[in-house]
């Protein structure tokens, strides 16, 4: 079977996130950027799967500008087969990033997408299930636990909701998107890196391949948020009460 | 003139009150625009008494999607649903407060509806050029002002950053939604769904919130000291990803940037150390509390009250000073 794993570049989660002075984004020059945790996550589930017994080929595919290649290297170092980047220089939103990987998925029909449930820079959590819904497939949102069924043709996932954990059953071809307890992606190995260099990466261009993809939401401004005002220091138990009942009149 | 359709979400035949704020927002909409139609829609099977608690809120109608075959929240059924109920009230706006459950659907209904969409909006106002939706991204990091595009959007709205509509006395009529097409059951199967036992209220939805962190050595532990003041306050419980990730809470307790976000009068957060990831759920709390024994732990910047402590000492001395009063 074939795994499609979207892998997208953003912000390292231990980088400070600083807006710019004249609010037209966030500041990115020298900070640290990693392939979004959600996905490096994905890609380990498809690894497993194949380490299962699965025959498999793990392919791994990024939509972004030039620099996103670096993390489809990081996914081939782990040990995804080939790349595909998708060339796009604007910033698309969910929907079009959605369409584009529509039409990659019409060429390569992949058995299994796996995505991150979210990426932790737009936190939008809509482009898997946009994906699915796009190409009418099934869908399996936010899983933290995933086994093949009936012989590798059904997905018996757990989902983390609100309310706790759903298990649903997927056919295939379907979308499943990860959770933080799907499991813990390995460490790159040198020779991983090594070998990750001679694996091939295709470059395709966003507008060829969906040329009708286009975003529709844009960004006017971004500002930092409000700053709390910085609280007192209690203490004792007895002054936390003291405060809570006759200060915050809370209790 | 806006029409909203406004997805509402009931679990065990409860309305979450998270949806009265997207109605609110809806009612927002309708204020900007200078006027509008707000339909509540519900969807389940032998959901009338959730449609019912719908209607003294001020919306044109409560759609009711009822059928065997959406008696569960799979994601293919409802958001094609989603989707009839659009188009049968024409709406230009289809709308949810930010949950697991409609992050799982609207986004699939969005691309069936060729609909951009905009998640966790804290705030709607229009200039000259049209409707600006601010929103939260970067866990929290940053506010975005966003425009969307299209004669028809998709939005979630973050539940603490609008009030609840005031209830009505005329009575919002019941309309069935025909489903334009049987959904294919075969596609995806609802096996089950862990069940709560736990009588507490739901942390999104509770006054008080009782959150703990790595500091809790255990599962007894934790729902004693944790547990234990949260009953004692009339609260819920809430976890770091820590406890969660060490299998000492469920995910359905983690408070965050990837698990549910609470805006609760009263946040007290027992051994949290506050990575920013846990703040991005929280901060918006009015009144913060932090107990920790580390007192450089970040959650101190953000608390209004801080006591340096540990945890096994502090809780069971409130706990003791509250048995006694």
């Amino acid at each position: 079977m074939k795994i499609l794993v979207t892998i997208k570049r953003v912000p390292d989660p231990d980088t400070r996130i600083r807006v710019k002075p004249d609010g037209s984004g966030i500041v990115t020059d020298g900070i640290k950027h990693s392939a979004n945790p959600f996905d490096a996550i994905a890609v380990e589930e498809a690894l497993r799967i194949r380490e299962r017994g699965v025959d498999c080929e793990i392919v791994v595919a990024s939509v972004g500008a030039e620099d996103c290649v670096e993390q489809l290297r990081v996914g081939l170092a782990m040990g995804a087969d080939r790349g595909i980047w998708i060339q796009s220089d604007g910033d698309l939103d969910s929907l079009a990033v959605a369409q584009v990987l529509a039409a990659l998925c019409e060429r390569e029909k992949p058995s299994l997408i796996l995505m991150g449930k979210q990426a932790i820079d737009d936190d939008s959590n809509q482009a898997g299930q946009m994906l699915a819904g796009l190409l009418s497939l099934p869908q399996a949102t936010f899983v933290s636990k995933l086994e093949l069924t009936d012989a590798n043709s059904r997905a018996r996932c757990g989902r983390e909701t609100d309310s706790g954990i759903e298990t649903i059953v997927v056919k295939l071809p379907a979308v499943i998107t990860t959770d933080l307890r799907l499991n813990e992606p390995r460490y790159v190995s040198l020779p991983g890196i090594m070998k990750a260099k001679k694996k091939p990466v295709e470059n395709l261009k966003a507008s060829e391949v969906a040329p009708l993809a286009k975003s529709r939401t844009h960004l006017v401004s971004m500002e930092a948020p409000p700053k709390r005002k910085a609280g007192v220091r209690v203490a004792s138990v007895d002054a936390l009460i003291e405060k809570l009942r006759n200060e915050a009149k809370i209790l | 003139m806006a029409r909203i359709l406004v997805l509402a979400e009931h679990e065990r035949g409860q309305l979450k009150l998270a949806t009265l704020a997207a109605l609110g927002f809806a009612a927002k909409l309708v204020e900007i625009a200078g006027g509008g139609e707000i339909h509540a829609l519900v969807i389940g099977h032998q959901v009338e008494a959730v449609a019912n608690g719908l209607r003294r809120h001020g919306a044109t109608s409560v759609i009711l999607a009822d059928d065997s075959t959406l008696s569960e929240p799979l994601a293919d059924r409802w958001a094609s649903a989603v989707v009839d109920a659009a188009r049968s009230c024409q709406a230009d706006c289809v709308a949810g407060a930010a949950s697991t459950l409609t992050k799982d659907i609207l986004p699939r209904a969005a691309a069936l509806l060729d609909a951009g969409m905009i998640s966790d909006v804290v705030d709607v106002r229009r200039d000259d050029r049209g409707l600006l939706f601010k929103r939260v991204l970067h866990a929290g990091n940053a506010l975005a002002t966003v425009r969307l595009d299209g004669p028809l959007r998709v939005i979630t709205v973050r539940a603490a950053a609008f009030s609840a509509p005031s209830a009505q006395s005329a009575e919002s009529p019941i309309v069935p939604l025909q489903l334009a097409k049987q959904p294919s059951v075969g596609d995806t199967q609802f096996v089950a769904r862990e069940q709560r036992i736990s009588g507490r209220p739901d942390a999104t939805e509770a006054r008080i919130v009782v959150s703990g962190g790595r500091a809790l050595k255990n599962a007894e532990d934790f729902e004693r000291l944790v547990g234990g003041l949260a009953d004692a306050l009339g609260g819920a419980v809430g976890s770091s990803r820590a406890l969660v990730d060490s299998g000492i809470t469920p995910n359905s307790l983690q408070i965050g940037q990837t698990g549910k976000v609470v805006a609760p009068d009263l946040y007290i957060a027992v051994g949290i150390s506050g990575a920013i990831q846990h703040m991005a759920g929280m901060k918006d709390t009015k009144v913060i509390v932090a107990i920790n024994k580390d007192p450089e732990a970040p959650i101190f910047e953000v608390a209004d009250y801080g006591l340096v402590a540990d945890v096994y000492q502090a809780i069971p001395e409130w706990l003791g000073k509250i048995e006694k009063r």
